[in-house]
């Protein structure tokens, strides 16, 4: 039907002008939540405010609830472990039994490693942890992946660090609240994450694709052949991601480029563990100068060393 | 049940006027359900909630109203600030290009309505979020599939608020 041409709600003016100026105020929202979008799309965090006011409340809720549904999910291991007591005690008797060849030889490997590395006056670059803490909930009605991490500004957490699980990466801080963070997840579509393969070290990145892989992209001039089972870690490069953790293996062959599983699955997620940037960001003043910062780390993990440790002062 | 009578000055009570505020809003708050979600399939609750009471109530909510229970939603959802402001005011003058042209409509019909809105809000959502080259499209329409067969439920609960709404 064709629609009425008079389209007044009736005789009363005040009636006709209500429904005008709700029109006018629901066009001039419209028109808001454009200009909002513009702001957002060429400065992202510019509402980090807006929505981390917003998790501080919430956080606490959803990490009760995730404690309870753990708690409930957790009783039919706990049930089960009581019945298969006897038979795991034998499996891991064996097992110890099977592996202390193994186990001296690596106490072996690790002290000559560390004795190696002070030969060749390396310092280890251990990753300073920040804080542990959980994602308590997630953007699971969006495209993006983002989670949202129960620690922040009043434990140190600052934009820029990398969270790692215990099985691998997870993903870095971007925008953090007094006590909570928002987290992009390596999953996510515009996450990208310098990578190498374990064996030969072939440089590639891993750029989250949004549906739970990520694309493995070879950076490499040859003609790179990506097997399923390569197993790639983080390489340091940028200085972001402290070199050595695992983040994806490899699904199906590819030459260049080949889609992933992260080994952190998100819906999985048990402690996440923040730490301090591989690298510390440069100072304001080699920004601002002429000079560029200093290249990307090699492969070796390396941590520039401060001008004031004895490492580099002239030995007698 | 009860009815309304004419010439009865009725919900001048705050409450009432609230209820479809707090549902919308109660909608948003899903995505702070303790999982951490590989796959985006969550269905926008606070948008069916509100298409709900736009479909079932037409004068519960003010024109101006989506724009600021946007809002709201955007600090939740982890979409850019601003695109539910924008998507979900723009779904209502669609369903009032609809409402011009339908003068008796069933629940069928309000049921594909809602599905336009929601497959014109999730896909304008998706684009402006994430980048074009993403791999979110077929769980993109995985997840209007979802969202429209769960419109029912949304309808259902309103309705059922409603009716306590105007009780009261």
């Amino acid at each position: 039907m064709a629609p009425p041409r008079d389209r007044r709600p009736g005789f009363s003016r005040r009636a006709q002008y209500t429904l005008f100026l709700s029109y006018i105020l629901a066009i001039a929202g419209a028109l808001v939540g454009a200009v909002l979008l513009v702001l957002s799309q060429f400065n992202p965090p510019a509402f980090a405010a807006l929505r981390s006011a917003a998790s501080e409340i919430t956080a606490p809720v959803s990490g009760g609830a995730s404690a309870v549904v753990r708690g409930i999910a957790a009783i039919p291991d706990t049930v089960a472990t009581y019945f298969r007591v006897h038979g795991e005690n034998e499996a891991l008797r064996a097992e110890v039994a099977r592996t202390h060849a193994a186990l001296v030889q690596a106490r072996i490997i690790i002290r000559d490693n560390r004795r190696l590395r002070g030969l060749l006056k390396l310092r280890e670059a251990t990753p300073e942890t920040v804080a542990t803490a959980r994602i308590v909930s997630s953007t699971a009605s969006s495209t993006r992946r983002f989670g949202i991490l129960n620690a922040g500004r009043w434990q140190g957490v600052r934009p820029g660090m990398p969270v790692r699980g215990p099985d691998g990466l997870i993903g870095r801080v971007i925008e953090t609240g007094p006590n909570t963070a928002r987290v992009l997840l390596a999953i996510d579509p515009e996450s990208v994450i310098p990578v190498r393969r374990i064996g030969d070290g072939l440089p590639a990145l891993a750029a989250g694709r949004g549906d739970g892989l990520v694309d493995i992209r070879s950076v490499g001039t040859t003609n790179a052949q990506l097997k399923p089972g390569d197993r790639f870690v983080t390489s340091g490069i940028g200085g972001l991601y402290t070199p050595g953790v695992l983040v994806a293996r490899v699904l199906k062959a590819g030459s260049d480029t080949a889609p992933a599983v992260p080994f952190a699955q998100a819906d999985i997620f048990d402690f996440a563990i923040v730490s301090a940037p591989f690298l510390p960001p440069p100072p304001r003043a080699a920004i601002s100068g002429a000079t560029p910062p200093a290249a990307a780390p090699s492969v070796t993990p390396v941590e520039p060393v401060p001008t004031s440790t004895p490492a580099e002062t002239p030995r007698p | 049940m009860p009815t309304l009578k004419p010439f009865e000055a009725p919900l001048q009570q705050s409450p009432a006027r609230a209820l479809p505020w707090v549902t919308v809003m109660a909608g948003s708050l899903m995505t702070i359900a303790p999982v951490a979600a590989t796959l985006p399939l969550l269905p926008p609750f606070g948008l069916l909630m509100l298409l709900a009471w736009r479909l079932l109530a037409p004068l519960a909510l003010r024109r101006w109203a989506p724009a600021l229970l946007g809002l709201f939603d955007d600090c939740l959802s982890g979409q850019p600030m601003g695109s539910a402001m924008m998507l979900w005011t723009l779904s209502f003058f669609l369903i009032d290009l609809f409402d011009q042209r339908t003068i008796f409509r069933d629940f069928k019909q309000d049921w594909l309505i809602a599905a336009v809105a929601i497959a014109f809000s999730l896909v304008a959502g998706r684009l402006l979020a994430s980048p074009i080259g993403g791999h979110v499209d077929s769980l993109l329409l995985a997840q209007i599939a979802v969202s429209v067969l769960l419109f029912p439920f949304a309808a259902r609960v309103v309705a059922w608020v409603d009716r306590r709404r105007i009780a009261a």
